[in-house]
């Protein structure tokens, strides 16, 4: 199933009048069958697009495809999706059986063919032994699975996940966002969701939509947007450690750090926001084209990684180098960077411009 | 002048912090000193005996005015003829005065040319009016819920009952039920019916006290189950709209499961307080329960007890006897309900 979003907006009024914008002309499509991350900082709006594609909250003006169907109007049972909501909400006092039983009572199912759907649904995401459990007696990484059985198990056209693994611990987060992926695609239904956390959305989304106070920033699969990120935002936004991110010159064709010529681009003068990924650093060779000599001033062993601080033009920076290039008593050392790997920033717009 | 406001209350606030620190400081030193020469109450005593002193106010209080009585009902009932003003009887029994109680007139068995006795009476009050006022209440409260203008204005409407003399609203019920142009006669054309009046029936007369009784419990039940209902979390009903679910079904499965254990409180609060039914009927029926001209009586098990302890004081072993009846049927039936509420009780 196809949805579309076209000129999706919301507008939510307080008590006392004043507007604020959550959701801004949002227009997004995606592909029948795929996986798509909502990414933003928190307040950015993603839940209310998600709860807007639910139905739960009404546009304020815009519309929702899916396929051919305006369902901009429709009531939200009559949209056909499945939700997963952020603590879950699975009815405490029913057992895990009776939890994914309950969205097919409402439904035109005989009932042989809505308990061998209940079971399938629970092997597939591997609960099938705790049917018979209260939610209660169930841990995190369960209850959440008990949630998608029960979004699946009326077959919805859309599979939608509020914040699905925010209330996981850390390693449980990892195996579930495997199983996530791997329901969604033994299932094929069209999936979105919602995270704050961009690892988490880069690990599982076929394609992710970055949001910032309600506005789309860009659209694209998630190595995509990490190796060519559309403007400033983003680029901070992806990435652990964050790129870093500097003010610098550019005087006559060249990008100019620490008063040295380091790169040759062809932009006008100015001043522009450069952005350089610590992974992307290398200690240079003898034949490295772009090299520059550093102050190191602290050096961190990190499990494999070594990461050392720097300057560049009087703003810390951070560089994930080999090992074997750095002593513990280093004191310079000279980094190389790949030209395509400097995003240089219209200082305005915050957009990427094309250099390479 | 704000600005001298300001300064008042920046003193007062500076006064009482001082305060508390000057206690704090003389706290400190009490504790130093009682550690000194090991009197302090926290280390010197084990924990039971602690939670005795600190329980022991409420513990006086119970024991003079709950046990002692119990405890004395137990005594009474075992007396044969006991005298209060002199303190005599003239023999023990064991089963004696329950026998009394139960052949008495209209306590289980009618009197003649009379219909309704307390026990019937009674146990017609609490399996009418509890379950009726428990699902009106529920009803109410599920669209007071629903209802987003006037809310509060509806909510104060329902409420009202509450904060009003049982007395009171007996009389106006008692009004509204009267034969010679009372406004339920006027409503529904029923010319001058008689209600609760000379030359009435056994079951309007029980027809009006059960409306009454239900109209005015209603306002608790309506406020609790309110309460828990709005404590609910948004997401199972939203979850719920999501899957489809009619409305009654949401109700059903959704609303009614998760107060469930703010039903059952209710139900056996409500049995309870059922049982002792006693203003309702002597606000309609007045303290006999027994209107004139009429050939039924409205008395209930309490109304019964009372009449034994009003009559001077030798007849209390026959109160004793019927309070420890009304005592044992409330016990048994609690316990029934605890019993039946375990499987469909959800904590």
């Amino acid at each position: 199933m196809e949805l579309r979003l076209e000129n999706l907006t919301k507008i939510f009024t307080n008590k006392t009048g004043t507007d604020t914008t959550a959701v801004d002309k949002l227009d997004i499509t995606i592909e029948s069958g795929t996986l798509v991350g909502l990414l933003g900082p928190s307040g950015c709006g993603k839940s209310t697009t998600l709860f807007m594609i639910a139905g739960l909250i009404k546009p304020t003006s815009g519309k929702i495809f899916f396929g051919d169907d305006n369902v901009t109007r429709l009531a939200a049972e009559k949209r056909g999706i499945g939700l997963v909501f952020q603590n879950y909400a699975l009815y405490p006092h029913m057992t895990v059986y009776k939890n994914i039983l309950f969205p097919l009572e409402n439904m035109d199912v005989a009932r042989d063919e809505a308990i061998q759907r209940v079971k399938d649904m629970a092997n597939l995401v591997g609960i099938g032994e705790l049917l018979d459990r209260k939610p209660a007696q169930l841990s995190g990484g369960q209850q959440q699975r008990v949630a998608i059985a029960r979004a699946l198990v009326k077959r919805p056209r859309v599979l939608l996940l509020d914040e699905p693994l925010s209330n996981l611990d850390a390693r449980l987060r990892l195996q579930m966002r495997e199983e996530i992926k791997r329901i969604q695609r033994e299932t094929g239904i069209t999936t979105i969701f919602v995270t704050h956390d961009q690892e988490e959305a880069m690990s599982i989304s076929d394609k992710m939509v970055v949001l910032d106070f309600g506005v789309q920033q860009q659209y694209a699969g998630p190595q995509e947007m990490y190796n060519n990120p559309g403007n400033l935002f983003v680029a901070k936004f992806l990435g652990n450690p964050p790129i870093n991110t500097l003010e610098s010159k550019i005087k006559n064709k060249y990008l100019m750090i620490n008063d040295q010529k380091f790169m040759k681009v062809d932009l006008p003068d100015g001043t522009y926001d450069i952005g350089m990924r610590p992974e992307n650093f290398r200690a240079a060779s003898e034949d490295s084209e772009m090299k520059i000599e550093v102050d190191i001033k602290e050096i961190f062993h990190i499990g494999r990684d070594t990461m050392i601080h720097f300057d560049f033009n009087d703003q810390n920076m951070r560089a994930l180098v080999d090992s074997d290039a750095v002593t513990a008593d280093s004191k310079k050392i000279t980094l190389t960077i790949k030209k395509e790997r400097v995003y240089i920033f219209d200082k305005k717009t915050g957009k990427v411009i094309d250099h390479a | 002048m704000r600005n001298f406001f300001k300064k008042i209350k920046k003193s007062i606030k500076d006064f009482l912090w001082d305060v508390r620190k000057k206690i704090k400081i003389r706290q400190r030193k009490i504790g130093a000193y009682l550690d000194e020469r090991n009197l302090n109450i926290a280390t010197k005593f084990p924990g039971w005996a602690k939670a005795l002193l600190y329980l022991s106010p409420a513990l006086i209080v119970l024991a003079i005015f709950t046990f002692w009585p119990i405890f004395n009902a137990f005594r009474l009932v075992l007396y044969e003829g006991y005298n209060m003003t002199d303190n005599t009887i003239t023999g023990y029994t064991i089963f004696g005065n329950f026998i009394k109680v139960i052949n008495d007139e209209s306590f289980i068995f009618p009197a003649q040319h009379t219909q309704g006795t307390a026990i019937v009476n009674t146990l017609l009050i609490v399996f009418i009016s509890v379950p009726i006022s428990i699902f009106l209440a529920l009803f109410i409260s599920v669209a007071l819920n629903s209802i987003k203008p006037l809310k509060g204005f509806f909510q104060t409407i329902y409420f009202l009952p509450y904060v009003t003399n049982t007395i009171a609203i007996g009389l106006v019920i008692a009004y509204m039920f009267k034969s010679d142009g009372g406004l339920i006669n006027q409503i529904f054309g029923l010319g001058e019916f008689s209600w609760i009046e000379r030359g009435s029936e056994h079951w309007s007369a029980m027809f009006v006290l059960i409306f009454y009784s239900i109209w005015g419990s209603l306002a608790f039940k309506i406020m609790v189950f309110l309460t828990s209902i709005q404590g609910i979390d948004k997401q199972y009903y939203q979850a719920a709209s999501i899957d489809a679910t009619p409305r009654r079904r949401i109700f059903s499965r959704i609303t009614v499961p998760l107060i469930s254990p703010m039903i059952f409180y209710i139900l056996v609060t409500s049995v309870i307080g059922a049982f002792k039914i006693y203003n309702h009927i002597v606000a309609l029926f007045g303290v006999t329960g027994k209107p004139e001209g009429v050939n039924f009586t409205m008395q209930s098990i309490v109304m019964y007890i009372y009449k034994y302890i009003d009559g001077g004081g030798n007849n209390l072993s026959i109160a004793a006897a019927g309070s420890l009846i009304l005592f044992s049927i409330i016990l048994i039936l609690t316990l029934v309900q605890m019993q039946a509420s375990k499987k469909r009780v959800h904590y």
